[in-house]
This record gives structure tokens, C-alpha cells and sequence, in this order.
């Protein structure tokens, strides 16, 4: 059966900035369909940030337990614990799907329709959808194209078996005795670290000198220290050659060229995700490219006329946020409003042990920009609140201009500074000034006062150190 | 206790009003006698008003830049005794009230004229609106404009972009009123790509003293007089050789030499072929007074303005002696101790911005006369001349005549007259 549809937005991929594109379109009264061949809500609903997130917990929670069996300060003593991971995964499981179901109410609440079944675009106005019930074709006014991405995979180590993506690690069947991550990215680490706390034996292999590499060095150091606390092995300048014959161990070369086995149950291969290019027709469209990703211009503008890209298909950074601002924001386009993408930061948050927020420019990129900057950062060893958690480590770091004291970038490390995140961002939105910061009462005793000490610092009398 | 009120005293001969330039006191202030309390401008000098008692200054009622009539009170004193003639005001009883009391107005034309009755005044100049919101820094080139996300907002539905939008906010953020004051027109745009920024200030500056005196008289002379202005260059080669001779060989006590002296004595000779230039031209009573003298204004720049002392009977003098005048008078106007009566009364005028001469200048004729000769600055030019060019010193004359006494012949005449005199130089020295 063939069927066509007519309307004024198709959205092809329904992850966070297609979901969030379709939703505003449907707002705005515009005749809406959103394609998508799995689950609503992509990669970060069903494989990506909130699965994480929720084995990171469930890693958390029992390391705790487990913390608790030994000697601790808090004289709590307990048993043993033990994990159904069965159970931790039907948990997370549970999570993904109230989510992506919230998602299908929400789109009928806004009148967006879905048509389940993966998209092919067969020009710049039509999509053709391989749906259960045969092809349904989707004639459109204004395409938005919301491909996502996919993991990268390494060519000698190709997924399958026991060489797993990110995907396959949220869904395994037990915990790993021996875990081998190949990429010391903020994907590789944070399950690194949740699967270590839930008893793996875990070795991180980073081609790179250091893992999380495209933090500085002060940044990472908090994290670092814990990898080792945690017992995991971190090995940097070392390179992934392939399967050993037996197929049971991973063979790399070390940074003096020697060649060891990494005796492994899962190798867990997180080397970087990339847009995903093919499979919808893209090379049929004829779109500028900019490298490896749709090139689009600050409305998410194409190269043709009245298609529209957003989120990880155009590139870096490929966080689920940045889609959905630019999916709201090309909504509102198509319905006529006028709108540029100006946000001045795109957070981003790294969920390792301890936390890492990065909002804005880092003092490197300041500098590169130009600006003439001052830096400090106040540590949470001087933070009350953060010496009733145990989490000492880590500190909040301010860049700011010289001149006017504007801030340019908020970086900070420590358990649960992914909340602070929103304050670093407003701060940067709304312009705000060290003097704006030191003068806003932070609540004690929270770890945010590490904020506006951090700006106190900066005009030369922080308070608590 | 008495109060002794001084009127603003008889200047000049026929003048029935001045103009108070200045206070040099204020209400409190003690004074002896022959303090200066005041300065007045008349016609053309400027006079100090001097106090002829001691006292201590109880009210001062003529305000600065206002034209008061010769015999009204602008100030008074409080005495020992009784005071002077004028009667003592009740003092709940206004000072003009007084005024009106005031007996013996010697000639005061307006003697109901109150001394701080404004002056009938044309519509004021109406004053540009207070400017809000324009304060904002600079914004260097490709620097991103500070906003909160809804300003930003906001200003993409007006269809504004922010980067032409002062901020006046900490870090030059731009605010919701600072929008406004854009949307508004309130708001000059930011100049984008440079750290220069509008300058919008206002300045008031009452036009009064010399530079209103100057005003009027360059407006009146615009308005009554038809100017032509003619123009033709002089070859000053040998004219400035004989200048530096002179300048070389002179005596300690005699005046350096400039250009000037030589050009009215010039001036002075030439009217020999022209006498009507020195003239005086009185259009109310259609009557041409035509002068035997060559009394020479030469137009001087003071730090107050523009300035005409005389060199009066240039026609008499050597070169030596208008040299001396020429000196003298310059630095007593620029000293401001010059006499009334040494800016008044000159028949023709002789206008100079040494260096600074340019190439042609308008000048503007000193009204009632009937010619004015600009001085250009003299430059080396190349001048073709027996078959070759050669460096010559060149110098223009730029001369304005009243076109209804004076006819473009008449005027062509007199400055070639000058011309030829001043290229050949011994004969403004021969008795002719």
C-alpha cells in the first residue's frame, strides 16, 4: 500500500532536536510529521544521556553500598551487596520508555503526526517511509533534517560479539568481569566508571596522552585521581591494534612501541560518534558539505532552499541540547518569525566521578579570541557544603575580560556540579559581570557559593580562602 | 546704612546702550572705591565699570549679554550714610519698581526698560531633545553585542539588529531601555567596525560681548551690502627682497618688518586712482562720505574675536611708522588694552591671515566702507617667464567692494594699482 502525506514540516529523525523541532512546529500551527524508524527521542533517550545516566546511578548507588562494607568515616557498616543487573536494566529500561512514550503524548497534544518507519529523502520536498504498512510518502513544504549520529566504529575492531558501542553497553546481561574501553572520552569514562563501580575490572586504553583530552589538564586532574581510586587502569599514548587469535583479549601497542594483551569479556569501543550521513538519501539531495557534516548556515539553513539541519548531522558539538535549540529555533523560522542562533554558550557536562561543566570560553580560547582575561577558580576544599558530601575535590574556575570584568567562561570539576551548569549558562546569557556574580547571594551550604567565590576571587577578596 | 545704586554709565558719545560682558563681583562681596564691578561693551572697546564708593554689593540686577540702556541701574551698594540721590526701595518692593522711581534718567531712551526685563526675543532656538540612552562603550570590531536571551529576542522580531544598539549597562549590555531607546530614534546608531562613537553633546554658549558685537556686524554688512570679490595674484619677488634687505640693515629700534606695511602703503597710494575706496557709505541717507584720509583697519584676531584697530593716516606715515602702528596696535588688542577710539573710524580695511592666508578668501566688507583687501599667503610658484619657468614669490590679493558705490572697473583698477606698486617697490617710496 502506498499512501501520500501533504504537509507544511516533515522532520526526519525524531531524537531530541527532531522531536523538539516537530513539537514547536506543531505549536506554532504549522501541519507537522515527524519520521522516525525506532523509539521517539534518538540516541539520548533510548542509547544515549538518560540510559547513561541511569546505569551511572545505579553504579553510584552501589558503590556507595559497597564503600559502606569497609571502613568509612561515617561509621555506617553493612553487608555485603549484591546486583541483579537484570533487574538495574529493566529499571533503566523502564526510564527510556516512560520517556520516548512522553514524547508520542506530547506530539498529539501538538498535533504532530508520526509516521514510524525509516525515511529515505527522495528530493529536497519528499520522503519516502518504509513504514509496517508499506511506503508512505511524505510531500513536504519545509524539511528538517534530524539524522543524529552514530558511533564511530574502528575498522580492525568492528562491533559485534563482544566488541560493543555504547549501545550494547547500557543493555548488557551481566556486568562485565573485564572491561576494556578503547577511547578515554567522556562516553568511554563515564560507563567506564559505572561499570567499575558495579565490580568490573576496567582498563582504559586512550591513543591520546591523557583521557578527556579536550578538557585542560587542572580540569581532568579531579577525575584522573578517582580513575585510580576506582581501580581502573588508564593506559594513555596507546593504540587498539585488534583481537587477539584467540579472540578473548585485546591487542594494543604502547606508547614504546610494545605490543600487550588486555585480557577482556567486553571490549567497549567509544572513540567518537560522527553524523549519520547515509542511509536517508542525503546523496541524492546534493547538500554542501562541511567536511563530514551538513553544512548550515545560523539559521540551520542548507544549502537548499527550505531544508533545514539540525543537531548532531551538522556537526560538533553534538549534544542534545544544541539540537534542541536549534530545533525550536528553525521551528519558529518556518513559521515565519525571524531568528538567529545566538546563544552565547552551549554547556556541556561530562557525567564522570566527580562531574565536569564546561559553559562558554575556556581561558585558552578566550586568549585565542583575543581577549585580555583574568582567571581564578576557588576549590571546594574551602566549601563547606562540599566537606558534608565528602566530595573535597574540584573547584568552580571563572574567565573573565580584564577590562569590564565580563565573564567569558565557567568551568568547574566536582560531584554534582552538572547542576551548576544552568547558573554558568544564565551568567553568560545575560552578560553577566564578576561584580554581577559576587554580588548575588548563592544559598549556604551549597556547593554553588564556589560560583560566586570564584568571582569574589577574581576581584581580589574571596571571602573563604 | 544707605544703598547707593550705580547706573550703567554714559561710554561714548551717541551710544545709548551697552552691553554687560562681565561681573567681576557678586552679591556679598565687599568693594572700595574704583574697584572694577562690571565690564561693558559698547560699540566696538570694552569698559570697565569702576565703583565710586566703598561698600558691599547688596543686589546686582543686569544680567550678562544683556544690551541696557545708559542710566539704568545695574547695581547697588549698601553704604555707610545715606547713600546717593536715589531714593531708598522698601524692601519688599521690586528692583524694577524702583527703577521706575528713579528720578533723572539723563537721555535713557527706554527708562520703563528694566534693568532684568528679559529682551524682546525672537522664538528661541528650539533645543534638541535631552538624548537618552547613548552613553554606551564602543563596541570593537567583531565584538558580539551583550543581551539577555529576551532583549535578543525582541530585537530579532523588530528586525534590529544589536550590534547597532548602544548598551548602557555594565560591559555596554544592552538593555530592554536601551531597545527602546533604539526603537524609538532616541538612540544615535552604534558605529560598527571602529572604536569612534556619535558624539552627541550639546554645548550652550551665549553669543554675547564681542563675539555678538562681531555677529551682527558681519550680519548687517551680508545683509546691506552687495560684495564682489576680486582676485588677482602679485608678484612679491622683489618686494620681500628689499623687505629682507630692509629687515638686515635696520636699526635696533626699528620694527621688524612684515608684509603689511608695504600693502597699505599701497593701499594708501592706489586711492590716489580710486579715492571713492575710502569711503563711508550711509544707505539711510543715500550720502557717500568720501575720505581724503586713508585710515586703515587691519582686522586682527584676538582671543576674544575678531578685531579692527586702526592705523589711521597711512597716507602720511613711511613704512616705518605703519610698521610701529601696526605692532602697537596688535598687541594692544591682543592685550585688550586698546582705546575705543583706536577701533573706530577707519575707511578701508585691510584683512590678513598671515601663513594662514589660503589661496582666495571672501572678506567681508567693514560696513559702513566700501572695499576690503585680503592678504593670501605668498608661496613660490613656478612662472613662466622668458621662454623658461623660474621660481617666483607669489602672493593674491582677494579684495570685496559694495558693488552699489563701487564698479567691477573701478575695483579691477585700484588692485592693479597695488599690484603694480607692490612688484615694483621703488615706486611706493617716490613722491609722485
Amino acid at each position: 500500500m502506498t499512501k501520500t502525506i501533504e504537509c507544511e514540516v516533515l522532520v526526519l529523525g525524531g531524537g531530541p532536536g527532531g522531536y523538539i523541532a516537530a513539537i514547536r512546529a506543531g505549536q506554532l500551527g504549522l501541519d507537522t510529521v515527524c519520521v522516525e524508524g525506532q523509539s521517539l527521542g534518538g540516541t539520548c533517550l533510548n542509547v544515549g544521556c538518560i540510559p547513561s545516566k541511569a546505569m551511572i546511578h545505579a553504579g553510584d548507588e552501589f558503590e556507595k553500598v559497597m564503600h559502606f562494607t569497609g571502613e568509612n568515616a561515617l561509621g555506617i557498616s553493612v553487608e555485603k551487596p549484591t546486583l541483579d543487573f537484570k533487574k538495574t536494566v529493566a529499571w533503566k529500561d523502564g526510564i527510556v520508555k516512560r520517556l520516548t512514550g512522553g514524547i508520542g503524548g506530547l506530539f498529539k497534544k501538538n498535533k504532530v503526526r508520526h509516521v514510524a518507519g525509516w525515511g529515505t529523502m527522495v528530493d529536497g520536498k519528499t520522503c519516502e517511509v518504509a513504514t509496517e504498512d508499506g511506503t508512505v510518502t511524505v510531500k513536504a513544504k519545509n524539511v528538517i533534517l534530524a539524522t543524529g549520529s552514530v558511533p564511530v566504529e574502528i575498522p580492525s575492531l568492528p562491533f559485534g560479539g563482544d566488541i560493543i558501542s555504547s549501545t550494547e553497553a547500557l543493555s548488557l546481561d551481566k556486568v562485565p568481569g573485564k572491561l576494556t574501553v578503547i577511547g578515554g572520552g567522556y562516553i568511554g569514562l563515564e560507563l567506564g566508571i559505572a561499570y567499575a563501580k558495579m565490580g568490573s575490572k576496567v582498563t582504559v586504553v586512550e591513543a591520546l596522552e591523557r583521557v578527556l583530552a579536550q578538557y585542560d589538564k587542572d580540569l581532568t586532574k579531579p577525575v584522573v585521581n578517582n580513575l585510580k581510586k576506582l581501580g581502573i587502569t588508564v593506559m594513555t599514548e596507546t593504540k587498539a591494534k585488534g583481537l587477539s587469535k584467540d579472540g578473548k583479549s585485546l591487542v594494543v601497542e604502547t606508547k614504546d612501541g610494545k605490543e600487550e594483551t588486555i585480557k577482556s569479556d567486553k571490549i567497549l569501543v567509544t572513540v567518537g560518534r560522527r553524523a549519520k550521513t547515509e542511509g536517508w538519501g542525503l546523496e541524492g539531495l546534493d547538500l554542501t558539505m562541511n567536511g563530514r557534516v551538513v553544512a548550515i548556515d545560523d539559521k540551520c539553513q542548507t544549502s537548499m532552499t527550505g531544508v533545514y539541519a539540525i543537531g548532531d548531522l551538522t556537526g560538533e558539538p553534538m549534544l542534545a541540547h544544541r539540537a534542541m535549540a536549534q530545533g525550536e529555533m528553525v521551528a519558529e523560522i518556518i513559521a515565519g518569525k525571524n531568528r538567529t542562533f545566538d546563544k552565547v554558550s552551549i554547556p556541556a557536562v561530562c557525567f564522570t566521578d566527580p562531574e565536569l561543566v564546561t559553559a562558554g570560553l575556556s581561558a585558552e580560547e578566550a586568549k585565542k579570541a583575543g581577549y585580555d582575561i583574568k582567571v581564578d577558580q576557588f576549590p571546594f576544599m574551602a566549601n563547606g557544603r562540599a566537606m558534608t558530601m565528602e566530595s573535597e575535590d574540584g573547584f568552580v574556575r571563572i574567565v573573565a575580560r580584564n577590562d569590564n570584568h565580563m565573564i567569558l567562561g565557567i568551568q568547574a570539576v566536582g560531584k554534582g556540579v552538572s547542576e551548576l551548569s544552568a547558573a554558568f549558562s544564565l551568567a553568560l546569557e545575560m552578560g553577566a559581570r564578576l561584580e554581577d556574580i559576587a554580588g548575588t547571594i548563592h544559598a549556604h551550604p551549597t556547593q554553588s557559593e564556589g560560583f560566586q567565590e570564584a568571582a569574589l576571587k577574581s576581584l581580589g577578596h574571596a571571602l573563604h580562602i | 546704612m544707605g544703598v547707593h545704586k550705580i547706573r550703567m554709565p554714559d561710554v561714548g558719545e551717541g551710544i545709548t546702550e551697552a552691553e554687560i560682558v562681565e561681573w567681576n563681583v557678586k552679591v556679598g562681596d565687599v568693594v572700595k572705591e574704583d574697584d572694577v564691578l562690571a565690564a561693558v561693551m559698547t560699540d566696538k572697546a570694552t569698559v570697565e565699570i569702576p565703583s565710586p564708593v566703598d561698600g558691599t554689593v547688596k543686589e546686582i540686577m543686569g544680567e550678562i549679554g544683556e544690551m541696557t540702556a545708559v542710566g539704568t541701574v545695574i547695581i547697588a551698594l549698601e553704604v555707610e550714610g545715606e547713600g546717593n540721590n536715589i531714593p531708598d526701595t522698601p524692601k519688599a518692593e521690586e528692583a524694577p519698581k524702583a527703577e521706575e522711581k528713579a528720578p533723572e534718567p539723563e537721555k535713557a531712551p527706554e527708562p520703563k526698560k528694566a534693568e532684568n526685563k528679559p529682551e524682546p526675543k525672537k522664538a528661541p532656538v528650539p533645543k534638541p531633545s535631552a538624548v537618552k540612552a547613548q552613553t554606551g562603550a564602543p563596541r570593537a570590531e567583531g565584538e558580539k553585542p551583550v543581551a539577555s536571551p529576551a532583549v535578543r529576542k525582541r530585537a530579532m522580531d523588530a528586525g534590529i539588529k544589536l550590534q547597532y544598539v548602544h548598551g548602557t549597562g555594565p560591559a555596554g549590555r544592552i538593555s530592554h531601555e536601551d531597545l527602546d531607546a533604539y526603537i524609538s530614534g532616541d538612540s544615535a546608531p552604534v558605529a560598527v567596525g571602529s572604536g569612534r562613537r556619535p558624539n552627541t553633546d550639546v554645548s550652550e554658549t551665549r553669543v554675547i560681548g564681542l563675539r555678538r558685537k562681531i555677529a551682527e556686524r558681519m550680519q548687517d554688512a551680508k545683509r546691506r551690502i552687495p560684495h564682489i570679490t576680486y582676485v588677482e595674484e602679485v608678484d612679491v619677488t622683489d618686494l620681500e627682497t628689499l623687505r629682507e634687505h630692509l629687515n638686515a640693515t635696520k636699526k635696533a629700534d626699528q620694527p621688524k618688518l612684515t608684509i603689511l606695511p608695504f600693502i597699505m602703503m599701497a593701499m594708501a597710494r592706489a586711492l590716489k586712482v580710486q579715492p571713492k575706496l575710502s569711503s563711508h557709505y550711509d544707505d539711510d541717507e543715500d550720502m557717500l562720505y568720501t575720505y581724503g584720509a586713508a585710515h586703515i583697519g587691519m582686522a586682527a584676531q584676538t582671543p576674544g574675536g575678531l578685531m579692527v584697530p586702526v592705523v589711521r593716516h597711512a597716507e602720511a606715515l613711511d613704512v616705518w611708522g605703519i610698521a610701529n602702528e601696526v605692532q602697537r596696535l596688535a598687541n594692544a588688542a591682543r592685550d585688550g588694552s586698546i582705546k575705543r577710539e583706536e577701533l573706530t573710524g577707519s575707511t578701508i580695511t585691510l584683512s590678513s591671515l598671515g601663513r594662514m592666508g589660503g589661496i582666495v578668501s571672501t572678506p567681508v566688507i567693514n560696513s559702513p566702507e566700501v572695499a576690503i583687501v585680503g592678504v593670501n599667503k605668498v608661496a613660490v610658484r613656478p612662472v613662466f617667464q622668458n621662454g623658461g619657468f623660474v621660481p617666483r614669490k607669489i602672493m593674491n590679493l582677494s579684495s570685496s567692494f559694495d558693488h552699489r558705490i563701487v564698479d567691477g572697473y573701478d575695483a579691477a583698477e585700484y588692485i592693479q594699482e597695488i599690484r603694480t606698486l607692490l612688484e615694483n617697490p621703488a615706486t611706493l617710496f617716490m613722491e609722485v
